[in-house]
């Protein structure tokens, strides 16, 4: 952050604005997610505070199905934004060799997928991969490869970005030294990119935890994750459950994050300053 | 081989790498993207029949049709004035009004923009709904029966989901642009005499409308697009072309149907989204872009 530089002088003009802002800050972001947590915990809810403290919610959870229930939504998140890192940076990295015209258009053509609502992925999923050759319909695969097709734009994006920034000295004096493309390639560039690409690998893993609209028009039975629970839960009137799993998929993805942010800030090391 | 051509196959080779990635994406989205337009058109059953635009007549003259798209229009472009203005103001003062702790609040907004977007709605609901805090905190003070906030299941409700959600995403690039913004720029005007309503109007928001443009632009049509907050909202309250694609589809198994409201919610975001741009080359905010 630059040098603090406080517009407002006047002391009580300051507090003035720092009170609007905790009015408007705090009910409308951090209360819904403590909202949430206290919820998980909370024996019912009819006034201003929760009636009573209980865990029965969670021991709901680990009764039922709802570890299955994590366990896919890691293993679809793990897939797709694995799968979506190596395309999107397959993709990026294949892009600087182009022309300046076509490699717009190639980055465009990949950011595509965020302007486009992801019910209709989903439904385009359902209409192109119901009938052969490429029957999908009811497979876990197809939940995968959806949410493969939503993130991989982020990394894209991510990657891209990161290309950008980086300085073509390094890659021009490796060559220049006599290193094979392909060396100069595993030795000199990504891991100059390794920061941008776990922090894309992060932003994707998480964002797949959360994926409900194309998952809700693809999953099949034997493949629920973590968002469809929810929503059957909160649907059925099971609102403290929904809460509970909510908490769940939070924190999990939280977990996540931090540890991506560790390899990051390991990585950095790495990184020639 | 001289060494020319060979300069010059290395380099198709290294252009043709292209190549997977993008045939991946042409089978996995633009191919899925074509059929559902071809079935839109293709009202008798895929493949059969003639091209015919009968399903999109019978579409545009349902009544839920119509009540879906003016409800998509109206929340998403409410929402997005919403989050331009909180977006501001709260991105204005994490900036200029520096306190201890604003720099763990961007880490905290980047860690909100991770989470989906249904938690809102559901937490919205231990909040405003009829057994939550505010109806309680409101029977207890009051002593009525029931308390006076029931609009969840409106589309207000949505709205204020929407506006809650989304505004991060205006901030992030409005804190990135504050924080490029000269400071000697600031003090020099305020040396000048000008007084904090005037820096911001001639020296603060010029420098952010690019920013504002970008993050609005963006929270338009994730807006346009978004299902998970309708979806928890109730699918019976409220119907945006999203949640009317899901109902089609898979609670009434009507694919047609389904594939016409898709198609006219592509075309409905890509519309929007070049008509707010072509305002904003219009109204010159591009040129506020420092150079």
């Amino acid at each position: 952050m630059p040098a603090p530089y406080s517009l407002v002088h006047g002391r009580g003009a300051r507090w003035a604005l720092r009170a609007l802002f905790l009015v408007l800050f705090l009910p409308l972001f951090a209360l819904p997610l403590l909202v949430i947590a206290a919820a998980s915990f909370a024996t019912g809810w009819s006034g201003a505070l929760p009636n009573g403290a209980t865990t029965a919610h969670y021991a709901d959870l680990a009764r039922g199905d709802s570890a299955d229930a994590l366990l896919v939504s890691l293993l679809t998140a793990a897939a797709a934004s694995g799968l979506a890192l190596l395309t999107g940076t397959w993709a990026a990295l294949a892009a600087q060799a182009l022309p300046r015209r076509v490699r717009r258009a190639v980055n465009a053509l990949f950011v595509l997928p965020v302007a486009v609502p992801s019910v209709v992925v989903g439904l385009a999923f359902l209409v192109a991969f119901s009938e052969p050759p490429l029957l999908l319909n009811g497979t876990r695969e197809i939940v995968v490869i959806a949410h493969t097709v939503l993130v991989t734009a982020f990394a894209h994006q991510s990657v891209t970005a990161a290309l950008a920034r980086l300085d073509p000295a390094y890659e021009q004096s490796a060559a220049s030294l006599g290193a094979s493309p392909a060396r100069v390639l595993w030795q000199v560039k990504l891991p100059l990119l390794l920061p941008s690409l776990t922090a894309a690998a992060g932003l994707c893993f998480a964002l797949s935890m959360g994926e409900l609209s194309a998952t809700m028009m693809l999953y099949p039975p034997d493949w629920l994750p973590l968002p469809v629970r929810i929503h059957a839960a909160t649907d059925r009137g099971a609102l403290f459950t929904g809460a509970a799993l909510a908490v769940v998929l939070m924190a999990t993805t939280l977990a996540v994050l931090l540890a991506v942010s560790r390899i990051r800030s390991k990585a950095s090391y790495r990184q020639p300053s | 081989m001289t060494l020319r051509a060979r300069a010059g196959r290395t380099g198709m080779m290294r252009a043709g790498m292209i190549l997977p990635p993008v045939l991946l994406l042409a089978l996995l989205f633009l191919y899925p993207l074509a059929l559902v337009v071809r079935d839109s058109l293709s009202p008798d059953g895929a493949g059969g029949g003639a091209l015919s635009t009968r399903a999109y007549s019978d579409v545009f003259g349902e009544a839920s049709f119509r009540d879906a798209l003016l409800n998509t229009i109206g929340i998403a472009a409410g929402a997005t004035a919403g989050t331009l203005v909180l977006g501001f103001v709260l991105a204005f003062v994490v900036a200029f009004v520096p306190f201890p702790g604003s720099r763990a609040l961007s880490r905290f907004i980047d860690v909100f923009l991770a989470f989906p977007s249904f938690l809102i709605t559901l937490a919205l609901l231990f909040v405003y709904g009829t057994v939550g805090m505010a109806n309680g905190l409101w029977t207890d003070v009051t002593g009525a029966s029931s308390g006076p906030f029931d609009f969840l299941h409106t589309p207000w409700g949505v709205l204020l989901a929407e506006v809650t959600y989304f505004t991060p995403f205006v901030m992030r690039p409005l804190l990135a642009a504050f924080a490029q913004t000269e400071t000697a720029q600031l003090e020099a005007a305020a040396s000048l005499g000008a007084r904090p309503g005037r820096i911001v109007r001639q020296v603060v928001l010029p420098e952010a409308l690019p920013a504002l443009a970008a993050g609005g632009g963006l929270v338009l049509v994730l807006c346009l697009n978004e299902f998970g907050i309708v979806l928890f909202t109730g699918a019976k309250g409220v119907t945006t072309l999203p949640t009317l694609v899901y109902g089609k589809a898979i609670l009434d198994g009507d694919y047609t149907g389904a594939c016409v409201v898709a198609v006219v919610n592509v075309a409905l975001s890509a519309a929007l989204y070049g008509l707010y741009r072509m305002l904003l080359t219009r109204t010159g905010a591009h040129r506020a872009r420092p150079v």
